[in-house]
């Protein structure tokens, strides 16, 4: 398929808004069904007890800040390489919504290892790359609107991200690589997951819901983007003619 | 290979025409590192624990004060144009301008390191792990600095960005840094620390030179 198809950013709005009812609907309603099974249906741990369920927020956040910095990384990679003219805008509009799931993340990771680990934080590898992935983020938006020149904020950090990228697997294997008194993954495992399907079921409902939330705002803030170019456009031509 | 020694000797000239820049980063990195005793009291066990985290910070934020004239004066008076336009390899040139930049700041940083762990009553046994530790992450510091000079030329407020972008990335050189001075303090082998500054240095000399000449390409376009 030719990928400039879609680098129409009419073809791209009219595309959005027939998706946009549907992603958004399906999010509303896995996220529903997701929280009502982790916070109602799924049984208490025998050693956590109830407050395993922030689990069920905590998880699919930590997932959804590596998948979108993975996408920036992509969007940015062929932003650069083809300059492709949505691939900018993608990266734009993912960067805050990813800084949120990050805060998210370390937000309810923080208020889980109070009653846990006796701690609010602890400075061990998994915590830390996080953090420096949040402020990747923070960068990253930074960057973007440092310019007057907005295609120059785009391209500059665009860069950034691709660097960044490095922190990801460094992310995703730091339980493996360091003793960490984070938990190892239990869930994506070559062995199979390794927690009980009555926990395993409503984590992948709330995930399903996060990643359709964000396929939905991505959706809307690009539209965006492309809403308020045309009226920079507009505004610059009703200029030319006074 | 001679644009790349042209290049080096042209920035080590002008930073020795303009001395005080390179006077100025060291006299940043004691002066900080004085400060500490006053904030947390003059104890010498508890300074010498500290010794090794107060150098590597202060080393850290002086490679950073010192980022700006990587390339900011060529970019203001045009001559990083002339730089980009050369048949010389752009990443080969970020390069040698590094390398510059690490020998009027890292390598006197790397010779006051050792004034700073006197004063800060720490075990001479591990001086040599210190150097070594400062040898092989300073030039990282530098590289990664580089990127991130090159990414804010031209920007608003681009001295305040220079650390957020920058900073995050400094983090491992911190932690390997800290942790082989460490290990030789408490009589372990500081080998493996040692082998991941190697390794940080390593990939930084390949990833920054290319990502900071495609930042620099879009600063002159």
């Amino acid at each position: 398929m030719n990928m400039h198809r879609f680098a129409n950013p009419g073809r791209f709005v009219r595309l959005a808004e027939r998706i946009l009812p549907w992603t958004g609907g399906l999010a509303v309603l896995a996220l529903g069904i997701g929280l009502y099974l982790s916070l109602f249906v799924s049984p208490a741990d025998y050693q956590q007890g109830e407050s395993v369920r922030i689990m069920y927020v905590h998880v699919p956040a930590a997932w959804m800040a590596l998948f979108v910095y993975t996408v920036i990384a992509a969007a940015s990679a062929s932003a650069l390489i083809w300059r492709h003219p949505l691939a900018d805008l993608v990266a734009r509009a993912s960067a805050p919504v990813g800084a949120g799931f990050t805060f998210l993340a370390l937000a309810t990771g923080s208020l889980w290892g109070k009653p846990m680990w006796g701690t609010w934080w602890v400075w061990d590898a998994r915590l830390t790359s996080v953090l420096v992935l949040f402020f990747l983020y923070l960068g990253h938006m930074a960057l973007s609107n440092a310019f007057d020149d907005q295609s120059r904020g785009n391209r500059a950090a665009a860069v950034l991200a691709l660097v960044g990228f490095i922190n990801v697997p460094i992310i995703k294997f730091s339980v493996d690589w360091w003793s960490t008194l984070h938990q190892p993954a239990s869930v994506v495992r070559l062995d199979g997951p390794s927690i009980h399907p009555s926990m395993l079921w409503p984590l992948l409902i709330m995930a399903l819901g996060f990643k359709l939330y964000y396929v939905s705002l991505l959706l809307l803030r690009v539209k965006g983007e492309v809403m308020a170019a045309r009226l920079r456009a507009r505004s610059m031509a009703a200029l030319d003619a006074t | 290979m001679s644009a790349f020694a042209d290049v080096v000797a042209r920035d080590l000239r002008l930073a020795l025409r303009q001395r005080g820049d390179a006077v100025m980063v060291v006299l940043f990195f004691v002066l900080t590192a004085m400060l500490f005793p006053f904030a947390v009291g003059p104890e010498p066990n508890l300074l010498a624990r500290l010794a090794a985290g107060v150098i590597w910070v202060t080393a850290l934020l002086a490679v950073l004060l010192s980022l700006e004239r990587l390339f900011l004066a060529d970019f203001e008076d045009g001559s990083l144009e002339l730089l980009v336009l050369a048949p010389t390899p752009l990443s080969l040139t970020v390069l040698a301008k590094v390398l510059a930049h690490w020998l009027t700041t890292g390598l006197p940083l790397i010779a006051a390191a050792p004034l700073i762990a006197l004063l800060y009553n720490m075990d001479e046994a591990a001086l040599p792990v210190l150097m070594l530790a400062m040898l092989l992450g300073t030039p990282s510091l530098s590289l990664t600095g580089a990127v991130g000079a090159a990414l804010t030329l031209g920007a608003r407020r681009g001295g305040v960005l220079v650390p957020l972008l920058v900073l995050p990335l400094y983090i491992p050189v911190l932690i390997f840094g800290v942790a082989a001075i460490d290990a030789a303090l408490a009589g372990l082998s500081a080998r493996p620390y040692l082998l991941f500054l190697g390794a940080i240095f390593l990939v930084s000399s390949v990833v920054a030179p290319l990502a900071s000449a495609a930042a620099l390409r879009q600063a002159v376009e």
